[in-house]
C-alpha cells in the first residue's frame, strides 16, 4: 500500500485520510468565504458586472481581500520549498497566450454575465437544492464534459488521449 | 473614506461599512483556503479544474490545463467541502441564496450559461479562481489575460441583457 501510493507523489507518512480530509475543509473553507462575500448571490454578481447601469462594485473587495490574503501566504508558503503533503508544487508551466485561453476566458465571461454563476458559487448553492443551482451544475457538467470531448493534443504526442466519455 | 470617520454613527455609513465588510470578510476567507492547498496539498486551488478533473480520465486529467497531478478522491473532497459550507450557509445565513429566489433568469438560458461556462472554463483553463485569485497572486500572464476577458464580455453581456435588450436604465 505505502510504495503504490508513491504514485500519487504523496510523501509516505501523510494518509489517504489526512490528504483528502485537508482537501474537504479547504473546500468548505472556500465555500464559506463564497457564501459571506455575496458571490453565491448571482443578482449581486450580474450588478458588479452592471458597470453602465447601477453598478454595485462592493465584489470587487471579494478579490482584493482574497489577492492580499493569497499573495501574502503563497510568499511565505514558497519559500519553504515544498508542500507538506507532498514534494514539489503543482503550478501550471504554460507561459502562451494563445487563442483556447482567450476564447474560452471570453465563453465563460458571457455564461457569467447571463446567469451570474461562476462556478464554485454554483457548486456551493447546489446544496440549497434550489432550481437555477441544479440547472447551471447539470449544464455546466456538459458544458465541461463537450470540451473534454473535442479537445486535441496539439503537439502533444505524450498523452494519446481518447475522447473523455 | 474620511467621511466615514467623522460620521462614525451615521446609519448610511454603518450600512455602507457593512457592505463592504462582508465582501472582504469572505475574501479573506477565500485567499485562506487557496492557501491551504497551496501549503497542504501544493496545488492551485482552481475550482473548474478541480470539478471538471472529475469528468476526465485520469491521464488526461494529469496533462489537465492546471498541470495538477490526478487525484479523484482530492477532487471529491474538495468539492463535497463545498457543499458542506453550502449547507451550512443555508441553515445559518439564508440569505446567502436569496438570489436564486426569483432565479436571476429563466432556466433555460440558466442552462445555456451552465454550459458556456462549462464549456469556457475548461478550454480557457481556468475560472474566477484558478485564474482570478491563484494566478493573478503568482501575477501569471495567462491569467492576467484571462481574468481581464472574462470581466470584461461579462460586463458586456449584462449590458447588452439588462440595457440593450430589455431597455432598463
Amino acid at each position: 500500500m505505502t510504495t503504490a501510493e508513491s504514485a500519487s507523489l504523496r510523501p509516505a507518512h501523510v494518509t489517504r485520510t489526512t490528504y483528502n480530509a485537508t482537501s474537504f475543509g479547504a473546500g468548505a473553507l472556500f465555500g464559506i468565504g463564497l457564501g459571506i462575500s455575496g458571490m453565491t448571490n448571482p443578482q449581486k454578481v450580474l450588478g458588479f458586472l452592471d458597470v453602465t447601469g447601477a453598478w454595485d462594485p462592493s465584489l470587487a473587495f471579494v478579490m482584493m481581500a482574497a489577492l492580499a490574503v493569497h499573495i501574502t501566504l503563497s510568499r511565505v508558503i514558497r519559500r519553504r520549498g515544498m508542500p507538506l503533503f507532498d514534494r514539489t508544487f503543482h503550478f501550471p508551466t504554460r507561459k502562451e497566450i494563445d487563442a483556447p485561453l482567450v476564447v474560452g476566458a471570453a465563453l465563460f465571461g458571457v455564461g457569467w454575465g447571463l446567469a451570474g454563476f461562476c462556478p464554485g458559487p454554483a457548486l456551493v448553492s447546489l446544496a440549497s437544492a434550489k432550481a437555477p443551482a441544479i440547472v447551471f451544475v447539470a449544464s455546466m457538467t456538459v458544458g465541461m464534459m463537450l470540451q473534454h470531448a473535442t479537445r486535441r493534443a496539439p503537439g502533444n504526442s505524450a498523452s494519446p488521449s481518447q475522447p473523455a466519455s | 473614506m474620511h467621511e466615514r470617520k467623522v460620521h462614525a454613527y451615521d446609519s448610511e455609513v454603518t450600512f455602507s461599512a457593512l457592505a463592504i465588510a462582508a465582501p472582504l470578510v469572505g475574501g479573506a476567507l477565500i485567499g485562506l483556503a487557496a492557501s491551504v492547498v497551496l501549503f497542504a496539498h501544493g496545488k492551485v486551488a482552481g475550482i473548474s479544474g478541480i470539478f471538471g478533473g472529475l469528468f476526465q480520465r485520469e491521464a488526461a486529467a494529469e496533462a489537465g490545463a492546471l498541470g495538477a497531478p490526478a487525484d479523484q478522491a482530492y477532487r471529491i473532497a474538495f468539492v463535497a467541502g463545498l457543499l458542506a459550507a453550502g449547507l451550512a450557509l443555508g441553515a445559518l445565513q439564508p440569505g446567502a441564496f436569496a438570489g436564486l429566489n426569483p432565479p436571476p433568469v429563466s432556466l433555460p438560458l440558466v442552462a445555456v450559461a451552465g454550459v458556456l461556462v462549462g464549456f469556457g472554463t475548461r478550454l480557457g483553463g481556468g475560472c474566477t479562481s484558478g485564474h482570478g485569485i491563484c494566478g493573478i497572486a503568482r501575477f501569471s500572464g495567462r491569467s492576467i489575460v484571462a481574468t481581464l476577458t472574462f470581466m470584461a464580455t461579462g460586463a458586456v453581456t449584462v449590458f447588452v441583457v439588462r440595457h440593450l435588450l430589455t431597455g432598463a436604465p
